[in-house]
């Protein structure tokens, strides 16, 4: 059974576990965009990259996706190290440039501190992660949508651009998407990112029970919100005394 | 032809070909690599030949047409032995006078030697050309001797020795051994020591084993996988075959892209004569070892040069390249284990079982060793297809080799490496070429691609320019590399045009970062390189397009303005007939002037103005008519 | 021009085995002889190679050598390679596209050409360089771009009609298909 170690802790594993697995087991919050566990992984999404080493220090260690990883004995693994948290956040600011609308996405910025967007905004929906390809071919056995093209111009397509006699409308594919959840359209919509402004007192949590909203309340109004005792939230009456 | 039972009827057989070959017969062999082709080097055969017929001279004169001679600027090119008289710019129309120099006496065509530039001699052999003379051609040496669709002609050179040597008695261990010795990397791109690679696919145990070779040459600017192929596919065969013996694969494959339809029919034909006399199939000379090579064609991606993925495309799929690890070596094609090796680090193996390990070593630096092929282009003299050992220094590659930049322009970069490489400034010019200095220069050996470019190119719109390629040619299942090279280059457009801020330098260089570090495969890992290295070398470029919305180099349309000096305008109207937008005003013999506002700045105006008046300004130099 | 005769496309799979591995080839196969991948015939090749069609679809779509539309009588391919890049290639395609009136590479409606960019021929020494169907044209300028395409304008006559032919058959085709 190979043995690895991970931050430091030595654990020893089944083969053909992957080093996210192995992670996970250790309790270590490794994020994932296109991972899910019933399906194949995929590593396209990048952000579980973790730092790979190994125990004789051969060469200098490599940024490498932790999904499609399998563990070798011998392995030594940093899923946190400066290095690894700088590419986290470059690029989950990349991602909410991209997709600033997907609550996943917002979540996972502000989880992980992106506090600035220098790209422009595109407001694209499709990430390109894969999970609902993988959904319809994998667990609903029908292979309805797939990719077309390449680089720039790839996107998930059905054949020919036609509705697909295959296609049983499930709407597994909507269900596993991460840019289908949308982002609340509450306090201070237009800032293309949630956590781009860490003052804001949020709204909603004075209307919450009201709205009878289901939305889990976004990373960025957990950060600043009443969940939070050692910042003050502002009431509106309070705002309106100054 | 009689299949070969054994090494000792190889052998005979090559005695009978040389035996045949009467070397005192003067042989006129004319360049048929693509270059030389389009350059009309077909018609000159065909009229050597007709005019031989006409003269009834067939039987004493023979005309052949051989592989890429590699001084392509020159073409179509001629090499008439057996003095090794060389001739360029041959034309069908020099036929008569060619074959008369053979036939009565032999004299020399005067006309058609090669001038040098510099020092205004002529020369009479190819060896004395300043181009070819720096050289040393291990791998390309016999491209302009043998005709590539003739097996015998390889035999005569000594093709198929190192094969015979190695199923003689030399053992997989002994073989790897060598390579080892030798210091081979591999010639594709990474450098990776190939005897490493072959070590650890002998460790493997797995009841199928492959070997591939790599042609998708895909770089632009690279063609020397293309005249290898074209020109000497024997010798990429035979060292596929001494590998197969050495890692015991039964098949193989050579994967070449569509773009190079030439190189595919002579491999063909290759393929067909070495399966003929048995030197592929079943117990190849009697040695037990059985090999079959297929030949399957790329369909125009330039991901499918990554070993990943162009092992995804033989099984039939999309070239989306998988995570590594697993590396081939591991788990390659239908996830046996697969060396993936490129054509001239195949060719290379049989020089070195000839030649021995320890002579390879002895060529080249410390940690490079052996000869490199370089495709020397863009703004150059001699441009062209350049084999040096290890070390040749920038300068000597650009200034006595290269013969310099055309029209006394000032050198400004040279891009090594294709997409995933760098670009070297002028100033590095006495940098040794080998792999480490290039990575310590921020750029990397790669192919083997080298463009030089002259003070008219703009670097910010060079690295635009491979942000174009690398956001269709990636292959777009990663996040970093599809959005990433999308974002590069949006950057860089908006600079081109003039609407750059300085914040857009820390932001390329840090997506930049990001893109190396998270990538997938190698192609994602090396598309900011050409961003990085221009930053690294000419950030002053970049920061003339942001401050002073000036492009030095005058390339960036929006950025310039055409303009015509009255002083040195003589009213031809030459400019007036080729501007597509009609922009230019202009009475016959009155002063002409173009319209800013109608101008595309397409240049047209500039290509056919004899007096030079026509002039292109940038930046505060700006002045509009 | 072929027509939409699929005859031909079950003579191609025919010639090759049954397996995934087969895929690219008949494609390539196909590609030649229709000068396109008609619908029709990719849907065959799903079938005959027990390949998802949306693969095959992938596949057909991911390469540079494919098309799913018919091309023009004349394909004209200029390279954008480096060498050919920093010759001044870009406004040698500038000069095409103006010319035969097209907004980007694409194929003329009277499907007399059709004009891709392609990277590197491998040619570089001769830049910069375009392809017209098996011919190459080196040491190309903007003022050569007309004298070029002059060479293949005659010819269109008469294969502008032969094209008129197929592409009625082929539209009926894929309406048909489509509504099976």
């Amino acid at each position: 059974m190979p043995k690895l170690r991970i931050n430091g802790i030595e654990v020893e594993v089944e083969i053909g576990t992957s080093v996210l697995e192995a992670a996970r087991f250790l309790g270590l919050p490794i994020p994932t965009l296109c991972h899910n566990d019933g399906l194949t992984p995929y590593g396209a999404c990048r952000l579980c990259v973790v730092e790979v080493g190994n125990s004789n220090g051969n060469g200098r260690p490599k940024l490498l996706s932790a999904c499609t990883l399998q563990v070798e004995d011998g392995m030594v693994v940093h899923t946190h190290s400066s290095r690894v948290e700088r590419a986290r956040k470059l690029l989950l600011e990349m991602y909410v440039a991209t997709c600033p609308q997907s609550k996943t996405i917002q979540d996972l910025a502000s989880r992980y501190g992106v506090t600035q967007m220098r790209l422009e905004p595109k407001h694209e929906t499709c990430i390109q992660c894969g999970l609902c390809v993988r959904m319809c071919a994998q667990q609903m056995m029908a292979g309805a949508i797939g990719f077309a093209k390449r680089g720039a111009r790839r996107k998930v397509s059905r054949p020919f651009d036609m509705t697909s006699e295959l296609c049983r409308q499930c709407g597994a594919c909507l269900y596993v998407c991460p840019v289908c959840e949308l982002r609340c359209q509450g306090p201070q919509a237009e800032t293309t990112l949630c956590s781009g402004c860490l003052n804001f007192a949020p709204v909603c949590f004075q209307s919450y029970d009201d709205a009878m909203c289901f939305l889990d309340p976004c990373h960025a109004c957990e950060l600043t919100g009443p969940l939070r005792p050692d910042v003050p939230v502002k009431l509106d009456s309070e705002k309106s005394a100054k | 032809m009689p299949k070969l039972h054994s090494v000792q009827e190889l052998n005979e057989l090559r005695t009978a070909c040389l035996a045949a070959a009467d070397s005192s017969r003067p042989c006129l062999t004319v360049c048929a690599g693509s270059g030389c082709t389009a350059a009309g080097a077909n018609e000159v055969l065909e009229a050597l030949r007709r005019g031989l017929e006409k003269r009834g001279l067939e039987d004493k004169v023979t005309v052949k047409s051989t592989g890429c001679h590699g001084f392509c600027e020159k073409g179509p090119l001629m090499i008439v032995w057996p003095e090794g008289v060389f001739y360029n710019r041959v034309a069908p129309a020099d036929a008569a006078v060619l074959i008369a120099s053979v036939s009565n006496g032999r004299r020399p065509v005067e006309r058609l030697l090669y001038k040098d530039p510099v020092s205004g001699k002529t020369v009479l052999r190819e060896d004395e050309v300043p181009f070819y003379a720096r050289q040393q051609r291990v791998l390309f040496g016999n491209n302009g001797r043998i005709d590539p669709k003739q097996i015998e002609d390889y035999l005569r050179v000594g093709g198929y020795a190192a094969l015979a040597k190695v199923v003689s008695g030399l053992t997989p261990e002994e073989v790897i051994g060598s390579v080892q010795r030798s210091g081979l990397r591999g010639r594709g791109g990474a450098g990776f020591p190939t005897g490493t690679k072959w070590e650890a696919m002998h460790r493997q145990t797995a009841n199928q084993k492959y070997i591939i070779c790599n042609a998708d040459e895909g770089d632009p600017g690279a063609f020397m996988d293309r005249s290898l192929l074209e020109g000497n596919p024997h010798s990429v065969l035979e060292g596929m075959i001494i590998g197969a013996h050495a890692l015991g694969a039964s098949e193989g494959y050579i994967y070449v892209r569509a773009e190079y339809p030439l190189a595919v029919q002579h491999l063909r034909v290759a393929l067909h004569q070495a399966e003929e006399y048995g030197l592929l199939g079943d117990n190849i000379l009697d040695s037990g070892l059985s090999f079959r090579i297929k030949l399957v064609q790329g369909a125009g991606a330039f991901v499918c040069g990554e070993e990943t993925a162009l092992i995804a495309s033989i099984e039939g799929r999309v070239g989306e390249p998988h995570p590594r690890p697993p590396y081939p070596v591991q788990k390659g094609l239908w996830g046996k284990p697969t060396v993936i090796n490129n054509v001239k680090t195949w060719a290379s193996v049989p020089q070195i079982i000839n030649r021995g390990a320890e002579w390879y070593a002895s060529i080249g630096t410390e940690r490079s060793k052996g000869t490199m092929v370089f495709s020397l282009v863009g703004k150059i003299n001699n441009t062209g297809l350049v084999e040096v050992p290890m070390g040749v220094t920038l300068r000597q590659m650009i200034y006595e080799i290269g013969g310099g930049i055309p029209k006394g322009k000032q050198l400004k970069a040279v891009q090594i490496g294709g997409p995933s490489g760098g670009c070297i400034p002028a100033s590095l010019l006495d940098l040794p070429i080998d792999y480490e200095e290039l990575t310590k220069a921020g750029s990397m050996m790669g192919s083997g691609g080298m463009v030089v470019m002259d003070e008219d190119t703009c670097m910010v719109d060079i690295a635009r320019y491979f942000m174009e390629f690398l956001e269709d040619e990636s292959c777009g299942k990663c996040f970093p590399c599809r959005e990433g090279t999308q974002r590069l280059r949006a950057i860089l457009t908006r600079i081109c045009q003039g609407k750059g801020t300085e914040e857009d330098l820390p932001l390329l260089e840090e997506m930049s970062w990001m893109m190396k570090e998270t990538s997938l495969c190698g192609l994602g890992q090396t598309a900011a390189n050409p961003v990085q290295t221009t930053l690294r070398y000419f950030r002053d470029e970049y920061l003339a397009h942001i401050r002073e919305k000036r492009c030095p180099a005058k390339v960036c349309r929006e950025l310039i303005v055409y303009s015509i000096e009255p002083t040195a305008c003589d009213g031809c109207q030459a400019c007036v007939r080729v501007c597509a937008t009609e922009a230019i005003l202009g009475e016959k013999k009155k002063v002409h002037r173009i319209e800013t506002a109608k101008c595309i700045k397409c240049g047209a105006c500039l290509e056919v103005c004899q007096p030079k008046a026509v002039l292109v300004s940038s930046g505060a130099s700006l002045c509009p008519s | 021009m072929a027509s939409m005769d699929t005859e031909q496309a079950e003579k191609i799979l025919g010639q090759f085995e049954a397996a995934r591995a087969s895929l690219i080839p008949i494609l390539q196969e196909i590609q030649a002889t229709y000068y396109y991948l008609p619908q029709t015939v990719l849907r065959r090749v799903s079938q005959k190679l027990d390949v998802p069609l949306g693969e095959v679809y992938h596949a057909a779509t991911f390469y540079n050598c494919f098309s799913l539309e018919p091309v023009g009588s004349h394909l004209v391919q200029v390279c954008l390679g480096t060498a050919c890049h920093v010759r001044g290639g870009p406004r040698v395609l500038d000069r095409i596209l103006r010319d035969l009136k097209l907004p980007e590479p694409g194929t003329t409606r009277d499907f007399s050409f059709t004009v891709r960019t392609v990277r590197c021929i491998g040619c570089c020494g001769l830049a910069p360089v375009v392809r017209v169907d098996n011919r190459i044209h080196h040491h190309l300028t903007q003022a050569k771009v007309g004298g070029m395409l002059k060479l293949y304008r005659p010819k269109l006559a008469a294969d502008q009609e032969q094209i008129t032919a197929n592409e009625t058959e082929d539209a009926q085709a894929t309406l048909s298909a489509g509504t099976e």
